[in-house]
């Protein structure tokens, strides 16, 4: 473990976040969307865990769980919101679902 | 002595007709509203028996009302002798009006309200009366005004009675206008506003200030008692009912501005300009009302000018320093006054409703005991010895002679027409033939009961001798007896009744022959010299366009409302630009999202990180 420095660790949560957020912006499939925000997350949690080993302190671990909470429980509300948007519209294009403009 | 129970009975009536009144059977009503007005007279009579000669004031102090800095007004009540006749006044003629009302307003709607706006009214009377600084004295003030305009407007579906309260509250608004800055300035000057302090210092004062003070305090009384110049309310305030006219508008509110001339007389014994301001304001009202009052048809609007002339003369009485007989032709004009109103309320509610008096005539036989009570009155305003009105108007005119000769000989002129326009109305209506359509039928006992009693004080009161009674409170001026001016005043007062005798009832086409040479004259005098119309012109008009053109128009709608609409505007112009942002694709706030974040982490960096 101690091997691997930690330049690297960064560097994949950096990508992992960049792949994310890039994702987000141009996929159009919700659920693609929704799994870009879930990488998102997971990206600044592997961040966490890198400084909380690097300083050696406990808080990391925590903020660690704390976005995996919020997560599951966006993840719950998301899917029920995505299944009710492909319930109404029978659509899940991210661009079709526009009623909120102007 | 109790004295805070004679305003808080009528009060009590107020309040318990005002709130319960719409369920309560119309005898009970009766009870209340007439019952607290008695007590009350029968309270101040017991009250004045127990205080004994009343040589000094009696004070009472029941809280202190207003403590701030050297500021300091009680709620004190005082009674000397002249609270003393003015009470009695207040609380006998009202209470004789209360019952007439039971008769007069009988058959009409609004009962209740009627009798609670009477009671209400007889509470801040008592107060204004009662008081013993001159704040309480106007809070009485204020408070006879709110109930004369509701009163004035009591038939509050006619446009032109809502119009004559309105009236009637906007000129005495002007008059209280000039009354508060001469309580300002009262205790501006003085430090204080009882009575018992200021009058002491008055003549440590300079003349200029007590003046200026006099003055201020006369446009208060000239709103309140109808003289020049604003006397214009007080003959349209003869839209209100019968009674109303005869309490409120003849004998007792709008002879406040007397009662308060005559209470401040330290004051205006060391201004003498003043005095002579009241004077020529009191004798020109008198002779300018009693010329209106010559040409009017409506039986009400002859006593209504009547009444604005008689209160000249009271004016005059004060202005000349006859203070005792400016209250003496106030209580005397309060019983031939509230008569001549209540009679002629009778001859209304016989007629139904009918005050043309062109349409009446030959009453005299249908309804006698109106003729002959409203007879005694006649004689009294016209001056004829030995009834009421012929001693207090003497000793007034006799005062004003010792004043200035001019002010008699016009009161004299005044005193011939008052004979004739008073005895020109009685013939009018009771002699000759029956014009009208209606069946008259003779009023009541409520109502004719007091009118006999009216009668019998309008014929005897002159022997109830209040400038003896009043002697040693107001400083006496040496007035020389004179008969000739006696005889004089008698004289005209006779010619008057004769002219009107032989125009009115021996050769009834003669008025006419006699007005159509002085055709120019008649009609100025019958349009009430135009003064409603000067006012419109100069006054009314300019107030409504200007308020209308520049405060409606330019300052409220303009700019009030142009600030209001304009951040509206703003705010909708920002809000519609903003707008654009909400495209209601997500993926276009993703893109905002990040491009935020990416900003407010490149700040941090060039901040320096966050520490």
């Amino acid at each position: 473990m101690g091997a691997v420095p930690i330049f690297w660790y960064l560097s994949l949560s950096a990508v992992l976040f960049t792949l994310g957020v890039a994702g987000f912006v141009f996929r159009r499939n919700i659920i693609t969307v929704f799994m870009s925000i879930e990488l998102m997350l997971n990206a600044v949690n592997l961040s966490f865990i890198t400084f909380s080993y690097r300083w050696k302190q406990v808080d990391g671990h925590l903020l660690a769980f704390f976005v995996m909470v919020v997560a599951a429980a966006e993840a719950a509300v998301g899917l029920a919101i995505i299944l009710t948007v492909y319930k109404n519209r029978q659509t899940l294009n991210i661009d079709e679902i526009d009623t909120l403009k102007n | 002595m109790q004295l805070w129970l004679i305003p808080l009975l009528p009060l009590a009536g107020f309040a318990i007709n005002g709130i319960f009144g719409r369920r309560l059977p119309k005898s009970v009503i009766n009870t209340v509203a007439v019952g607290s007005v008695v007590l009350a007279f029968a309270w101040v009579v017991r009250t004045l028996l127990g205080l004994g000669d009343l040589e000094a004031a009696h004070t009472e102090h029941y809280f202190t009302w207003i403590q701030s800095g050297s500021l300091n007004i009680g709620w004190d009540f005082s009674v000397d002798r002249l609270t003393a006749v003015m009470l009695l006044i207040v609380t006998g003629i009202g209470s004789l009006i209360h019952i007439y009302s039971i008769g007069y307003m009988a058959h009409e709607g609004g009962y209740y309200r009627f009798f609670a706006y009477l009671n209400l009214f007889m509470f801040f009377m008592l107060v204004l009366v009662l008081a013993s600084n001159y704040l309480l004295l106007f809070v009485g003030w204020e408070g006879v005004g709110l109930c004369s305009y509701l009163l004035i407007g009591f038939y509050f579906d006619k446009k032109f009675a809502t119009n004559a309260g309105n009236k009637a509250f906007i000129v005495n608004r002007i008059g209280d206008f000039g009354f508060s800055l001469a309580i300002f300035y009262i205790f501006k000057t003085f430090g204080s506003l009882d009575f018992a302090t200021v009058f002491p210092r008055t003549a440590g004062e300079s003349e200029a200030i007590v003046t200026t003070i006099g003055l201020l305090l006369l446009v208060g009384a000239c709103g309140k008692s109808a003289q020049i110049p604003l006397y214009v309310w007080l003959p349209d305030a003869m839209a209100g009912p019968t009674p109303v006219s005869a309490l409120i508008h003849a004998a007792t509110m709008v002879t406040a501005g007397v009662y308060m001339c005559a209470r401040s007389f330290p004051i205006y014994i060391h201004a003498p300009q003043a005095m002579n301001v009241i004077a020529v304001i009191g004798v020109a009202t008198a002779f300018m009302a009693a010329t209106i009052g010559l040409a009017q048809n409506d039986i009400k609007k002859v006593f209504a000018y009547s009444t604005v002339s008689q209160l000249g003369y009271m004016f005059l009485g004060v202005g000349a320093g006859a203070f005792s007989a400016g209250i003496y032709h106030l209580m005397t004009h309060a019983f031939f006054k509230a008569l001549l109103f209540l009679g002629s309320g009778s001859v209304i509610h016989a007629l139904s409703g009918e005050q043309d008096m062109r349409n009446m005539g030959g009453l005299r036989k249908k309804i006698p005991w109106t003729f002959a009570t409203m007879m005694c009155a006649a004689v009294a305003i016209a001056g004829v010895p030995p009834f009421s009105g012929f001693f207090s108007k003497d000793a007034i005119l006799v005062a004003a002679n010792h004043h200035a000769p001019w002010m008699f000989w016009l009161g004299v002129v005044t005193a011939g027409m008052t004979a004739f326009y008073v005895f020109r109305a009685m013939f009018l209506t009771f002699f000759g033939e029956y014009r009208g359509h209606e069946h008259p039928h003779e009023s009541g006992p409520a109502m004719l009961i007091p009118l006999a009693i009216l009668a019998v004080l309008s014929l005897a009161g002159g022997f109830i001798k209040i400038p003896v009674f009043l002697d040693k409170f107001f400083p006496t001026a040496e007035v020389p007896e004179d008969f000739t001016l006696v005889a004089i005043s008698v004289a005209s007062g006779l010619i008057g009744i004769l002219l009107a005798y032989i125009m009115y009832v021996l050769k009834p086409g003669m008025a006419d022959a006699f007005v159509s040479p002085i055709k120019g004259v008649y009609t100025f005098v019958y349009n009430k010299w135009y003064v409603d119309e000067l006012y419109d012109a100069t006054v009314v008009t300019p107030v409504v366009e200007g308020s209308r053109a520049v405060l409606w128009k330019g300052v409220d709608a303009g700019f009030i409302d142009g600030i209001v609409n304009g951040t509206a505007d703003v705010a909708r112009l920002i809000g519609g630009e903003l707008r654009r942002i909400q495209s209601g694709n997500v993926r276009s706030y993703a893109t905002w999202v990040l491009l935020g974040s990416v900003i407010v982490i490149v700040a941090i960096g060039f901040a320096g990180g966050i520490r």
